[in-house]
């Protein structure tokens, strides 16, 4: 058993942010239950109390929950206070996750979402004593058409991923508006996972376009697969290295020549708010990701919200309904015939929307642009100060975040698994681990403006650390974490004899 | 108001756990050996979504319901390899728009059926009639948006002899305390919001899809599973990546990465509150109110139903009544006549346990 291998990162005077801590042992809430415990009280009933069998019929009368959990509201809330503790959280450190753009989530964006008229505003209330809640919408929109340089924005879809579905049916419908839909998508190697996804969901073939040898677009490439059958290219700008597309407009206008549109996936738009705006440089549909960018908690993988902001073109396509304006009130307008119709019932992840709001409010303009400025600022020192350690997997300029390889570790046995797990024991979450696909054995990091000089320099005294570890003792990083409650997790088990749910043993 | 949102009491446990840092700031949990808090709690999720569907497998959730009845037909797209989906007109209305957004570029062909103008149940004359062997699932809901409990074996056995997988969806999770769930279903998809979610004009909720053991790989989303770390100790990952779209990309079940998490666990939290009593209590509060309310108005379905009921307005229009409730400071029904053209001068109500008797009786007087 590995409990006799001892912890290396004990004594170690390069782990500076962490030291052990009691952690508590919690079973699951099935094994704690008790029968006739219970953690709520309701109010007494002030209408006569009917018989569910007599009012139901018998056959739709549930008689209990099969092994339902009970517990009292303490066992409640030491449960999930314990499990809790066993997380890591931007609150706790540094997220130094490429692409995911783990800012700190300001709290007064939490107290703007709670606020009562907007929190228990029901969707289906009269349009009158709605005005607040249209109000923010219509304000968002307003800020999101500017930052993006767009001509119109739909609040509907609920994340990226389901934007980035949007907008492709937006081109879809569009091109089927001039008479034929097209038949394929282009979507660089180096793109998101959901890029190829999407266009698949939409009833597109995806084309793979190998990026030059600088990882980028390769215009000419470009010239040779696009024709009449290309509906659009989803790209992602600055693209996965954390690169700008230096030739973008001159992509947008070959797509253009063609008849094709230009999607640009915005997850990583914390490079480019508020300096660069996609819609000057000829990006024709686009999505934005809000609990990145936008400062809205992940929540430990949502909820998010994924606008998508569009040019004229393609406006009358937008999802039904859309704000207008009525007199001096907010109203919904649904006689909309070219449109694609609703991708999400209601009008969006609201409560996400308050959010993001409430931050673009409490920055604006020059605040936005000044904390772009910081997160590059922030992705070239750490590039800086690593290039002596770790290969620079392209030599490009970087913008809001950095890629490196595992090329000079990999040669000793170690590879960017084994150093993102070891990062760890040093009190940090790992960084992007294997993606993009074009670089083999990457490390992608991005810091985000909200990290101060003080953490980043924890974090690359211990990126250098490990480098020096793996020089000297690489069977010991190949093993890490060490300091965590639980070791490494045997993921390959998991998928053989998936085990999805508890059951009665 | 209800009609796929419902207003219910949160209790302060569910604010005060997901306000922790550790859940509300913490990333997908990819790296499980410094997440298995978020793990636990899906898992734990998981599982109460099982229990409370009389599913084997749910998924960590989706992002509401309306996307996840798109999901939950190509689900059984795959299953089946048929193309055709027939949905209920009584699914609601917006749940049905956005799984014809999907269909429509995903060559997926959806017609609906139509529901007895007098139970208010589906009209299974009508499915029998359109259903043909290139249906691959048959959607209803139950309580529908009628607030009508189905029949769902009924519905399950016409599908089933026909090889069409059926799925069952809900709005209303409340009722699964108190009403029989869809055990003969093949796919559940559903809406959590009235766990602890406030309605928010529409969201964040969290949906939910839940399938028997067989179709676990062709289920979209998020799964949890257990396994074991390299000490021994039980340890939960997220699992059957395989199915999804940073993995397969082009060839994934679906293309969905960001879900609903922190929802989740409020709907979690807001479970192990109530508990089995809880639920149990709070469901036969919801039927007693609806109950007590019904008995004074004039229903328009005589089918069995839950904490929604349709109602005749009789003499005055839906929005001459809802115009007079709302002088007396109460927001009032839903007019169907909005999705349902045929159904001039009715309103949809809904009463939950926030339902006090002297509002209820303030209804009915405005009604009479």
């Amino acid at each position: 058993m590995a409990t006799s291998i001892k912890n290396p990162s004990e004594g170690n005077a390069a782990v500076k942010k962490v030291r052990s801590h009691i952690s508590q042992n919690e079973q699951l809430l099935f094994e704690i239950s008790s029968p006739g415990k219970i953690g709520y009280q309701l109010p007494e009933l002030d209408v006569p109390a009917v018989d569910p069998a007599a009012a139901l019929g018998a056959a739709n009368a549930r008689t209990e929950i099969e092994d339902f959990p009970e517990v009292s509201e303490v066992d409640a809330i030491r449960h999930f206070t314990r499990l809790s503790t066993w997380n890591y959280a931007i609150d706790l450190g540094m997220y130094p996750l490429g692409s995911c753009t783990m800012k700190y989530n300001p709290r007064v964006n939490e107290a703007a979402a709670r606020v009562e008229g907007l929190a228990w505003a029901h969707p289906y209330q009269p349009d009158h004593l709605s005005q607040g809640a249209m109000e923010v919408m219509a304000q968002l929109e307003t800020c999101l058409t500017e930052i993006t340089g767009m001509d119109a924005v739909t609040l509907q879809p609920a994340a990226g991923a389901h934007g980035e579905h949007t907008g492709i049916l937006l081109v879809r419908a569009y091109l089927e508006a001039q008479g034929n839909p097209r038949k394929k998508i282009l979507v660089p190697d180096s793109a998101h996972g959901t890029n190829p996804a999407t266009a698949h969901m939409a009833g597109y073939a995806v084309e793979n376009v190998a990026s030059n040898d600088r990882g980028m677009v390769d215009t000419e490439t470009l010239l040779r697969v696009v024709n009449e059958d290309v509906a659009a290219m989803m790209v992602t700008n600055p693209n996965t290295l954390g690169v700008f597309e230096e030739h973008i407009a001159d992509v947008a206008k070959i797509l253009h020549d063609k008849g094709c549109l230009l999607y640009m996936d915005g997850a990583n738009m914390n490079a480019l708010t508020g300096i660069a705006r996609p819609g000057d440089f000829g990006v024709d549909v686009m999505h934005l990701n809000l609990h990145k960018t936008f400062s809205t908690p992940h929540g430990g993988g949502g909820p998010g919200a994924g606008p998508v902001a569009v040019k004229k073109i393609l406006e009358p396509h937008l999802p039904l309904p859309r704000l207008k304006r009525e007199g001096n009130q907010w109203a919904w307008e649904y006689d909309r015939p070219q449109s694609v119709g609703r991708v999400r019932a209601f009008y969006g992840n609201f409560g996400v929307l308050v959010r993001a709001l409430a931050y673009i409010m409490a920055h604006g303009g020059p605040g936005l642009r000044r904390a772009t400025y910081d997160a590059l600022l922030n992705a070239n020192y750490i590039r800086k100060r690593m290039e002596p350690h770790y290969e620079i997997a392209y030599n490009d300029p970087s913008m809001h975040e950095c890629v490196f390889s595992d090329a000079r570790q990999k040669k000793l046995g170690v590879d960017t698994g084994s150093i993102a797990k070891r990062l760890i024991d040093y009190g940090f979450h790992p960084y992007t681990v294997s993606f993009p696909l074009i670089v083999p054995g990457s490390l992608m990091i991005e810091p985000t403006e909200t990290e101060s000089k003080r953490e980043m320099d924890l974090f690359v005294d211990a990126m250098i650390a490990i480098a020096k570890e793996i020089e000297e003792d690489p069977e010991m990083v190949k093993h890490a974490p060490y300091s965590t409650r639980t070791s490494r997790v045997d993921e390959v088990t998991a998928a053989r004899k998936p085990v999805v749910r508890w059951k009665k043993g | 108001l209800g009609a796929g949102v419902y207003r219910h009491y949160r209790p302060v446990l569910v604010d005060t756990i997901v306000s922790r840092s550790e859940f509300l700031t913490s990333y997908t949990p990819y790296q499980a050996e410094i997440a298995q808090g978020t793990l636990t709690a899906i898992f734990e999720f998981q599982t109460m979504v099982c229990q409370l569907t009389g599913m084997d497998v749910a998924n960590a959730s989706m992002y509401d319901a309306s996307t996840a009845v798109p999901e939950a037909a190509m689900m059984a797209m795959r299953a089946t390899g048929r193309s055709h989906v027939l949905a209920a007109r009584s699914v609601h209305p917006e749940y049905r728009e956005v799984l014809q957004t999907y269909a429509k570029y995903s060559g997926m062909p959806v017609a609906e059926f139509g529901y007895n103008a007098e139970t208010g149940f589906i009209d299974i004359q009508d499915l029998e009639r359109k259903i043909t062997k290139d249906t691959a699932a048959v959607i209803i809901q139950s309580p529908n948006f009628f607030g009508v409990i189905e029949n769902v074996k009924q519905a399950a056995d016409l599908a089933h002899a026909n090889g069409t997988l059926l799925v069952v969806v809900f709005s209303e999770a409340v009722a699964l305390g108190i009403v029989e769930p869809p055990r003969d279903a093949d796919i559940v998809a559903g809406e959590l919001q009235s766990f602890a979610i406030s309605p928010s004009y529409g969201g964040p909720f969290a949906g939910v899809i839940a399938c028997r053991e067989k179709f676990i790989r062709q289920i979209p989303g998020r799964l949890v599973g257990e396994t074991k770390d390299d000490k021994g100790n039980r340890a939960y990952c997220l699992t059957l990546a395989t199915r999804e779209q940073h993995i397969r990309r082009e060839k994934a079940t679906s293309n969905i990465c960001t879900n609903q998490a922190l929802i989740a666990l409020m709907a979690t939290v807001y479970m192990s509150v109530y508990g089995k009593q809880g639920l149990r209590e709070l469901g036969l509060q919801n039927l007693s109110k609806a109950q007590y309310l019904a008995s004074k108005l004039n229903r328009h379905f005589s089918g069995a139903t839950f904490n929604e009921f349709v109602v005749s307005t009789g003499t005055k229009s839906a929005k001459e009544l809802n115009r007079e409730l709302e002088a007396e400071g109460i927001v009032g029904g839903l007019a169907l006549e909005r999705f349902y053209p045929e159904l001039k001068d009715t309103m949809l109500l809904c009463c939950t346990e926030m339902s006090k008797r002297e509002h209820m009786d303030q209804v009915a007087e405005v009604f009479a």
